[in-house]
């Protein structure tokens, strides 16, 4: 149970404002969620570098020497720029895998948020304001970025159950609802081979449209089919590297309010998360439909 | 013409302002500002006075309202005018789902769109959209009238008792016990009258008019597929 | 002779099967004939671990007790006192359980408050809004907030003392009700909007809220119409009461109501009220923990029901951490439901009194759960009161009379190292020691 915001931008002179406009967002959804809250936001590339983002709860001592440490192990440059108990690792793309494994010896209490070129995830536990405020996210920049604040239901409040949660390279999930049959779904998935960390619901339903994609559905079909496969309520809102989408369950019952203008696509749980949004007033603003699924691409 | 800047004095002094105009009721006109979505805006009051709120608001704006006349100058997050009973709320751009939600008396007027649930449970308020409705509208509305000037969207009327449903548009499907009825000359005097009051220009004869089916009213075995 | 022998040996006897039982097979026919489920009221008459396998350890020489009648035993207990301004002060900890007119009648209404009032305690109303026989006579009145929002309006929920936002009821946690339409009078349908003799489905979730974050916007709207005074509580049936006692006080709830699976109905299908929730006994303890996680033990009021019958279960429940407890179907007895005096006419409609629960039919013998007015002019209003002021009374002694053997000069300092436990399944529920042990399923350590 929750409150969700999503941002794509269309207008690329909006960018540097990203990270402003989507905090200011999620701070007003803190009664819809105040246990934790979290973001994902959607940089700059930079060549042929990959972002691995990575969370600790130990970050003074797991962060000091970790770039150098795991640039030996994966023979490659790594670069790192903390940020509180996150940090986002630059390396090379087609070193990602062995940077995972070589990061899960190096430092088995580091957890990874995302991975993805242009994506990063930040979520902890706490107030949105003092979350926002702990990764400096009003300074972020960007295309789009999406972000939640968590009022948990039956899993426990930490930082691995806070979302967003990522479902592939670039790609990530926020959830408002309950899910009612997650439980087989994640046993089924443990069948397939898709680990589930958490006992989170949305977790689940982020490693089903994971799954789906790892065995050949694009992201819209894979919403598609979610609606069949998962039961329960739930409004989702997705990214992808250039894309954001919108799907609610047949019954569509909670909240879910849109705007579009010339520079931009938002979401919020609640209108009053939309509005400081520059031109709101004129936007077309409407209710997205139960079943439907919706998607914007740069 | 009083000013209440809600950002300004917060929610609890503006409905406790509002609704001790039931006593004295000289102050008659209120003008709200910087509602900024916010949440349950002029409820429970009990006063024949107008009340504007500029801008868009959130939940539950208007209440149990009685009497007072609510006017948003802007859009209505979900639940406005929740159990009306009487007055009138008037929403210039569109609303959220559950507009007019089990309301008693009273006329909301929607200019734009509503969403889903319009006139969910209604008990006797009368409901005027002036563009489309959403999904699962009128569910198990027992008395009082919706008029849709635009389309219906999905299961209109599922469950229906008495309410009295008009749409002019298209209705995308019909719900378990809701039919399409006969429109007597009874109704398009109601019609006009609601088209009026909600400033409409829409001629009644455009309108279909649909209600309960009354299938489900009394079990029978033979309808369970509809529960 | 010998084939005779032979014969008297392989013979069998006719064996009933316990699966296909004669109640069982009865229920088969039954819905063959009818094709529609069985309706019933009342609660869960199966037997389920309940308060009877808990024991009380009273003192002796390690505790003190305390003198009967001379040495102080308080009952009083304070409801919502964590936002609202107006709390509700109760001179003992048990209270009436929301039913509603409609499943009972105007007099049974009135006999309720009238009880109530009479031993300082509250009464609730139900799915069908509040009737001047109930808000007249009851001192302190919990007016209901429920899905069908049956003669809601703000005038009376301003005339109440307390609000109940009802999200579920153990008799039926995740569903609505079921009033079939010989119920329905001209009153009833008045009062709900309704058509006279229809069947009256109650929808199962709000029509204009769904989950936690939204419950927290409508609590918000309930306390502005009432300027914050009413104390705002959430009831909900036992299935999840550690998540749903969570949510509730993440909500802001200033009191939340768990209601067990021996709690009544008006009415409902039989098979929901007999496999879905669980016993009180199990949900007790997760909702304190919830209570306790949020460090609002006692801050935000917990008040049990479904299956509280003595003074007994009063004492047991409130020593595992609730605040109160309500009652409902004991009320009902007390005011003379199921009285054996009418047994005749119980026979008649096929059934004895006890088992009597045909509710919804209207056709109570005596008087309580019905509209019909022959029927309803056999009950007493004044002496039905007077009836379940005495019950409320007993209770209330019977319940300080344990906690002054425990050594208690208030019923809420019960506390649960004061029970032990008979069975493993009680231990288990009620995180109690088994009688003579210091262990319970699930104690960590052992």
């Amino acid at each position: 149970m929750c409150g969700i915001v999503g941002l794509f931008l269309k207008d690329k002179s909006l960018e540097p404002e990203l990270g402003r406009l989507l905090t200011d967002m999620l701070v007003t959804m803190t009664d819809r969620g105040p246990d934790s809250a979290g973001i994902a936001i959607y940089g700059a590339e930079n060549g042929s570098q990959t972002k691995l983002t990575v969370q600790s709860d130990d970050a003074d001592a797991d962060f000091a020497t970790l770039a150098d440490d795991l640039g030996r192990a994966i023979d490659a440059p790594v670069t790192l720029r903390r940020k509180d108990t996150h940090a986002v690792l630059d390396l090379p793309a087609d070193q990602a895998s062995q940077a995972r494994q070589a990061l899960r010896e190096l430092r088995p209490g580091v957890r990874v948020m995302s991975l993805g070129e242009t994506m990063e995830i930040y979520k902890e536990v706490g107030l949105p304001k003092d979350v926002a405020a702990r990764f400096d996210v009003a300074r972020m920049q960007g295309s789009h970025g999406i972000g939640h604040t968590r009022m948990a239901t039956e899993s426990a409040v930490t930082t691995m159950g806070a979302h967003p949660f990522s479902t592939g390279s670039d790609q990530c999930l926020v959830h408002n609802g309950s899910l009612s049959n997650h439980n087989s779904w994640r046993r089924k998935l443990a069948r397939e081979g898709v680990h589930v960390e958490t006992m989170n619901d949305t977790e689940v339903g982020a490693a089903y449209l994971t799954w789906k994609m790892q065995t050949g559905s694009t992201l819209g079909e894979a919403l598609e089919s979610s609606l069949d496969d998962l039961d329960g309520f739930f409004t989702f809102v997705v990214g992808t590297k250039d894309g954001f989408g919108v799907v609610r369950d047949p019954i569509a019952c909670k909240p879910a309010v849109m705007a579009e203008t010339d520079q931009y696509v938002a979401f919020g749980s609640e209108y009053r998360a939309l509005v400081n949004l520059p031109g709101i007033d004129a936007a077309r603003v409407w209710e997205p439909e139960p079943a439907t699924v919706y998607f914007w691409n740069h | 013409m009083q000013t209440f800047d809600l950002e300004a004095r917060g929610l609890r002094d503006l409905n406790s302002t509002l609704q001790a105009q039931k006593d004295a009721t000289n102050q008659t006109a209120w003008e709200i500002v910087n509602a900024r979505g916010s949440h349950a805006i002029a409820v429970g009051l009990d006063a024949p006075i107008e009340v504007t709120v500029k801008g868009s608001t959130g939940y539950y704006c208007g209440g149990m309202n009685k009497q007072a006349t609510i006017h948003i100058d802007g859009s209505a997050g979900p639940g406005v005018a929740e159990n009306m009973m009487s007055g009138t709320v008037i929403v210039e751009g569109d609303a959220s789902q559950y507009a007019g939600a089990t309301g008693h008396g009273g006329l909301l007027v929607i200019k734009g769109n509503a969403s889903s649930r319009c006139g969910i449970s209604m008990k006797g308020l009368d409901i005027v959209v002036h563009g489309n409705i959403g999904h699962m509208s009128a569910f198990m509305a027992q008395s009082g009238n919706l008029v849709v000037c635009g389309d219906a969207g999905d299961a209109l009327g599922d469950s229906l008792y008495e309410a009295r449903l008009f749409v002019r548009g298209a209705v995308k499907s019909l719900g378990a016990d809701c039919e399409e009825k006969e429109m007597r000359p009874e109704h398009l005097e109601i019609l006009r009258d609601l088209l009026e009051r909600a400033g409409c220009d829409a001629k009644p004869e455009e309108f279909r008019r649909y209600g309960s089916a009354r299938k489900l009213y009394n079990f029978d075995v033979d309808n369970a597929a509809a529960y | 002779m010998k084939d005779e022998q032979q014969r008297f040996v392989s013979q069998t006897v006719p064996i009933q099967s316990a699966t296909f039982s004669n109640p069982i097979n009865a229920e088969i026919r039954r819905a063959a004939a009818t094709g529609i489920y069985d309706i019933r009221g009342g609660g869960a008459k199966r037997k389920v671990p309940h308060f009877d396998d808990l024991l009380f350890l009273g003192a002796s020489i390690s505790r003190y007790p305390l003198e009967g009648y001379r040495e102080k035993c308080d009952t009083r207990v304070t409801l919502g006192t964590r936002f609202a301004k107006k709390p509700i002060e109760l001179d003992i900890p048990v209270t009436i359980a929301g039913m509603s007119f409609g499943s009972l009648s105007g007099p049974a209404k009135e006999a309720l408050g009238r009880g109530a009032s009479a031993a300082g305690t509250s009464t609730t109303t139900g799915d069908g809004g509040m009737t001047e026989e109930e808000r007249g006579h009851s001192t302190k009145l919990v007016y209901q907030y429920l899905p069908s929002r049956y003669g809601m309006n703000p005038d009376d929920l301003r005339r109440a003392d307390a609000i109940e936002v009802v999200v579920g009821q153990g008799a039926k946690p995740g569903g609505g009700g079921m009033l079939l339409g010989q119920k329905i009078s001209d009153r009833v349908a008045e009062m709900r909007n309704l058509p006279k003799g229809i069947d009256q489905r109650s929808a199962c979730r709000h029509p204009d809220w769904t989950g936690p974050d939204d419950l927290e916007i409508k609590i918000l709207e309930l306390r502005e119409i009432t300027g914050w005074e009413k104390p705002i509580y959430v009831k909900i049936g036992g299935t999840r009461p550690y998540f749903d006692t969570t949510l509730a006080i993440k909500a802001g709830a200033d009191v939340v109501v768990l209601d067990g699976m021996q709690g009544g109905t008006a009415a409902t299908q039989d098979v929901f009220i007999e496999h879905v929730g669980m016993p009180i006994l199990a949900c007790i303890r997760p909702a304190v923990q919830a209570l306790q996680d949020q460090g609002l033990h006692r801050e935000v009021q917990l008040v049990v029901s479904g299956g509280i019958r003595t003074g007994a279960d009063v004492a047991k429940a409130l020593a595992l951490g609730a605040d109160a407890v309500a009652i409902g179907t004991g009320a009902l007895i007390a005011l003379g439901d199921n009285a054996p005096k009418w047994e005749e006419e119980y026979r008649k409609l096929g059934t004895t009194s006890g088992a009597y629960d045909d509710w919804h039919e209207g056709q109570d013998p005596a008087g309580i759960t019905t509209q019909n007015p022959e029927l309803m002019a056999r009950f007493d209003p004044i002496e039905g009161g007077r009836h379940l002021k005495n019950y409320l009374k007993v209770l209330t002694l019977e319940a300080q009379t344990i906690a002054r053997a425990c050594g208690h000069n208030h019923l809420h300092n019960l506390e649960p190292e004061d029970l032990c436990a008979l069975t493993m399944e009680a231990a288990a529920m009620a995180r109690v020691p088994l009688a003579g042990t210091e262990w319970y399923p699930g104690k960590p350590g052992f």
